[in-house]
């Protein structure tokens, strides 16, 4: 067994595209190229990068949606490739897009993924509730339907369900993209409190400098689906000569990150 | 455990039904209305045998039909709604999350019929005493087999195609509906189209349920004299072996489609 809780060896994933319907010709666009890095039991990693660099295609692999063309990965131990059901067992995903039965409550939304995870109901309602209190939200919204929520309150029942299942790994892709301020606060001190409780790993991507800094032990630049950095938040500043996060990825990296929610380059 | 995540799907699957259900109400309404538009052409013939034909097809396909949409675009849904890449993360087998969509599609399938046979006598006097109603029911159960494992080769179209996939499930549909014999004689069709009369499950089940039923021997002013389960077995046999096939083969290509759509990123929201 692998004492690694994620192992990714030379990783590469490449779309293609038909040019036209009745020609034989392809384009190609990588999403990963050679990318290896790993994560011990209970450490959090970053994947810093601006849109279209890799991060989601990774988190994606990790999550076993999508085949990797080449390369392997491991999840605790297990091979991706060879025992993808028992991965799944082990993960929590967060993305970027709270996706839900809109209509549903999130009270019917939990219980769902509390079923198929076969999870006794009682007892996931009452820790749905209890991780929904610590994240801010007020029980009286249980049995609101998800659409009539604010896209904060949305990524928190979001967060609730990738930890309903107790995961000892976490997958969190820009979880805190289009919070307000507050929000963001709220799901930070919560990842913050479950890793010092639970011990989880955490594998997040952001674009958020400061939040990277603030929750992960160790970073990965992405660029173009390359990873170019590796190291602790100090680390990559020394080897970049710079005196913030922002201006190291722009020195390693050679191109600025954007923020997602308001398009605008923050370095 | 392998009860609670099938009842999972039917939790939510009721759910959804709940909360849409204004949609329901008339999707239901127009079923009941469509349904008896069709009866009502052999009232006004005077013609109760085709009265009889007709209100058989009309139920049989709002069945048929509502049980392979339901499962067909079970996951254009979960497209549409951007749940798709959570269910298939879920550590539950495709076998198990198909066959609670296909359980409570059958039972919401089950449950329109019987409204859409309620709202029916609303316009039409039928007399059905001497018909094997048992028999049908029957016939239903059988054909359901058959039905669902269509509705699971249809499903894995919009997870090929995010943009044209729904779509190209409705044409899948009409065809079904166009060769199986609904509401007309399969031997109308013209005779390149009658071989897929041959392989569509729906054409076994609406002749063995008219037999059933006693339209072919109906005589006029006579009550009905419904043949009994036995002289249907050919067409049962046939069904069970279509649903023996389709189910599996169901499977097999959703497993198949799920495979190539993680290697060539189709699971993704927005394709």
């Amino acid at each position: 067994m692998s004492s690694y809780a994620i192992l990714v060896r030379g990783i590469g994933k490449v779309f293609r595209k038909r040019t036209a319907w009745f020609r034989r010709g392809w384009t190609e666009e990588w999403a990963l190229k050679d990318v290896s890095f790993h994560l011990r039991p209970g450490e959090a990693y970053g994947l810093l990068g601006p849109n279209g660099s890799g991060k989601s295609s990774m988190i994606r692999i990790l999550s076993t949606l999508l085949t990797p063309d080449h390369g392997y990965a491991e999840v605790m131990g297990m091979r991706l490739a060879e025992r993808e059901a028992e991965v799944r067992r082990v993960i929590g995903r967060v993305s970027v897009d709270a996706a839900y039965y809109k209509k549903l409550s999130a009270r019917e939304n939990l219980l769902f993924t509390a079923r198929v995870h076969n999870l006794e109901p009682r007892a996931a309602e009452m820790r749905a509730l209890a991780i929904l209190e610590q994240l801010g939200v007020e029980p009286k919204r249980f049995g609101d339907p998800l659409e009539e929520m604010s896209r904060g309150m949305q990524q928190k029942v979001a967060i609730t369900r990738a930890l309903l299942v107790d995961p000892p790994l976490l997958l969190l892709d820009e979880p805190t993209t289009g919070l307000d301020p507050k929000s963001k606060r709220d799901v930070m001190l919560f990842l913050e409190d479950q890793r010092r409780r639970k011990g989880s790993t955490i594998l997040l991507t952001t674009h958020d400098m400061n939040e990277a800094e603030r929750l992960c032990d160790r970073l990965g630049m992405l660029a173009h689906g390359r990873l170019v950095a590796e190291g602790t938040a100090d680390e990559l500043k020394t080897i970049a000569g710079a005196a913030s996060l922002e201006d190291a990825f722009l020195g390693l990296a050679g191109e600025k990150l954007v923020d997602l929610e308001n398009n605008e380059e923050v370095a | 455990m392998v009860v609670r995540q099938i009842l999972g799907f039917l939790y939510r699957d009721w759910h959804l039904t709940r909360r849409y259900w204004s949609w329901v109400v008339v999707f239901t309404l127009y079923a009941i209305v469509s349904s008896a538009t069709v009866a009502l052409i052999g009232v006004a013939a005077h013609d109760t045998r085709l009265t009889l034909t007709l209100t058989i097809g009309a139920l049989l396909w709002s069945f048929l039909s509502v049980l392979f949409n339901e499962i067909a675009m079970s996951i254009a849904f979960e497209r549409w709604e951007g749940t798709l890449e959570y269910t298939f993360m879920a550590p539950v087998s495709r076998l198990i999350h198909m066959c609670g969509v296909s359980l409570y599609a059958l039972t919401y399938a089950a449950g329109r019929a019987v409204f859409v046979l309620l709202g029916l006598f609303l316009f039409l006097r039928l007399d059905l005493r001497g018909a094997n109603l048992l028999g049908v029911l029957v016939v239903l159960a059988v054909s359901s087999f058959a039905f669902v494992g269509l509705g699971l080769v249809a499903a894995t179209l919009p997870v090929m195609s995010p943009e044209r996939g729904a779509e190209a499930t409705n044409i899948f549909q009409s065809v079904l509906l166009l060769v199986s014999g609904i509401y007309y004689p399969v031997s109308v069709l013209p005779g390149w189209l009658q071989p897929l009369a041959a392989i569509s499950p729906a054409t076994y089940a609406l002749s063995a349920s008219r037999k059933l039923m006693g339209v072919d021997t109906y005589k006029e002013a006579a009550p009905l004299q419904g043949a009994p389960l036995s002289a249907v077995l050919p067409e049962l046999a046939t069904l069970l072996v279509m649903g023996l096939v389709m189910v599996p083969l169901g499977f097999y290509v959703f497993g198949r489609v799920e495979a190539w759509s993680k290697r060539t990123g189709k699971l993704k929201r927005t394709g």
